[in-house]
């Protein structure tokens, strides 16, 4: 289980302080958390807490019981964390084997790899030694990031937007891919997104806006009351 | 040839015995090793140090190994080896140099290499430069190569210094005829005080003659890097000049493509690119539970690879 307790993140820049998490507490123990809200409320900084890339001002973080607050990003990834990126790296070199097989922990054959790769929807073969450069399309960098979270395998996977530019392989197979991590690492998976479909196969809902969590419930609460709010429909439709 | 030679030779040719085929072994500045085959014939220079490699036309599939090692410090030399490579051949020639000093003198391996390429002929042309050993004495390499590609042929030169040499100043010119092609892969890493300089200049002289030179570099501590690119576009012609630098520390790298066109259908193009390792590959390594100093590693190595 993920806690938080009392998270703040305050940035100053210049002569003025901004708040960008204002005292999130907040529990994660389900299958499926997703977090939503409007771009700019703090979603992704709080995901980037989570992995440690961003050190809170205040506050702390448990997992499973232990304090990771002061923990680094390679600590807590090998407590057991996962994380995919909203905008996926590119590496000049490193082949997608090459990640594959740092996010296994060990070298992995053609097969190995395949093995991910196809649960992504990318013909394996012919992907295992490209580059993870500029030649590969932003969809498909998006399934190989969500192919090494599956190569990983750990009790917590976090995903910022998973769904952005994977339109052509559909959301049915992203959601049939969380599913299967659940059957088999029985952990837990936190996704944040804006769209319908993904926040109608979560357990619990949080509602994220202005730094604060100001919804959390099940998606029988929550999706109702964000589909109606008028100004806010065409992300859950899908219309970002 | 001792144990220091021998591992010398691995590094520098990934040999582990004297290997088959045509060979020429060149250690402490004389031929340690040597043979030829039927169709591959290594004459030693009367004039000066080096060899004639003459390949003959139409030789397929064979490999030529030309090591030079150096393990005895203060030891300085300058070698001309000239290959005639023969109509149609299809050929791979492994070059590589490895110098271990111990001493405190300076041990330096100059080398001019010639290649005529024969019309039709292809070859692939791999050297590795190596340096090893705690002495005080530096560890320099100065190659010169000169390529004539007549019409139809096609050179591969792949090179690789990734350490242990101090100070390196390569040179390489090409002048290229119709439908020739060059392709120059290089690949360099410097750390400590070292300083690397390399300038390539193709001329394409004749019509549909390309040629492709990139080189992918890291640069260490307090090294020292220079890229120099020129292509000069004399007909209708293609070519591509691309520098791609990762720098670290106190390093410095300085590339300067220069693309001539005097030719109204030549096409050129050139990029250069230097920055750091950008932070978002460590954090994303990080993530995989590589620490940070195990992502930079893998990193360059990968950019290297």
């Amino acid at each position: 289980m993920l806690e938080l307790k009392n998270v703040s993140y305050r940035v100053s820049d210049e002569n003025q302080e901004k708040e960008i998490l204002k005292d999130i507490s907040l529990k994660i123990d389900e299958r499926f958390v997703a977090i939503t809200g409007p771009n700019g409320g703090g979603k992704s900084t709080l995901a980037k807490v989570i992995a440690g890339i961003i050190q809170p001002t205040q506050g702390e973080i448990f997992l499973d019981g232990i304090d990771i607050t002061n923990k680094s990003i390679t600590e807590r990834a090998n407590l057991g964390i996962s994380f995919a990126f909203q905008q996926p790296v590119r590496f000049k070199g490193l082949t997608v084997r090459d990640l594959i097989s740092l996010s296994a922990g060990t070298k992995l054959s053609v097969d190995g790899a395949c093995q991910y790769l196809s649960e992504v929807g990318l013909c394996a073969r012919d992907y295992v030694d490209r580059e993870i450069n500029a030649s590969l399309s932003g969809g498909e960098l998006k399934r190989i990031e969500i192919a090494m979270i599956l190569a990983r395998g750990t009790k917590l996977s976090v995903f910022d937007e998973p769904e952005a530019g994977i339109d052509l392989w559909s959301f049915n197979n992203l959601i049939r891919v969380f599913e299967d991590m659940h059957r088999k690492v029985q952990g837990s998976i936190v996704i944040i997104s804006h769209q319908e479909r993904i926040l109608n196969i979560a357990d619990k809902i949080v509602v994220i806006s202005d730094g604060k969590i100001t919804k959390i419930g099940t998606k029988e609460e929550i999706l109702p009351e964000i589909m109606d709010a008028s100004t806010e429909c065409k992300f859950y439709k899908g219309g970002c | 040839m001792d144990g220091i030679q021998m591992d010398l030779l691995e590094k520098v040719a990934g040999l582990h015995e004297i290997p088959t085929g045509a060979y020429n072994i060149r250690a402490n500045g004389k031929s340690a090793a040597r043979n030829t085959t039927e169709n591959i014939d290594i004459i030693s220079k009367t004039d000066k140090q080096g060899i004639d490699i003459i390949i003959k036309a139409g030789t397929k599939n064979e490999t030529i190994h030309i090591p030079v090692l150096l393990s005895e410090s203060g030891l300085q030399e300058m070698v001309y080896n000239d290959f005639y490579i023969g109509e149609d051949a299809d050929i791979t020639i492994i070059a590589g140099c490895g110098i271990h000093n111990e001493g405190a003198d300076s041990s330096r391996h100059d080398g001019i290499h010639s290649f005529f390429v024969g019309k039709n002929a292809k070859i692939r042309y791999v050297e590795k430069h190596y340096g090893e050993g705690d002495g005080n004495g530096e560890r320099i390499m100065n190659p010169t190569t000169i390529v004539k590609i007549e019409d139809g042929g096609y050179m591969e030169m792949d090179t690789v210094q990734i350490k242990g040499i101090d100070s390196t100043k390569r040179v390489t010119k090409a002048v290229l005829k119709d439908n020739a092609t060059l392709v120059i892969k290089e690949k360099i890493m410097t750390h400590g005080h070292q300083t690397a300089e390399t300038d390539f200049e193709v001329n394409l002289d004749g019509e549909n003659s390309s040629t492709n030179v990139i080189s992918r570099s890291v640069a260490k501590d307090n090294s020292r890097q220079l890229f120099l690119s020129k292509i000069n576009g004399n007909n209708k012609c293609a070519g591509h000049t691309e520098c791609d630098a990762i720098i670290m520390d106190h390093a410095s790298v300085s590339a300067i493509p220069e693309i001539t066109a005097n030719n109204i259908d030549a096409s050129l193009i050139h990029e250069a690119a230097i920055g750091k390792i950008a932070g978002d590959q460590i954090i994303k390594l990080m993530t995989l539970g590589l620490t940070e100093e195990e992502a930079e590693t893998q990193i360059v190595n990968g950019f290297l690879k």
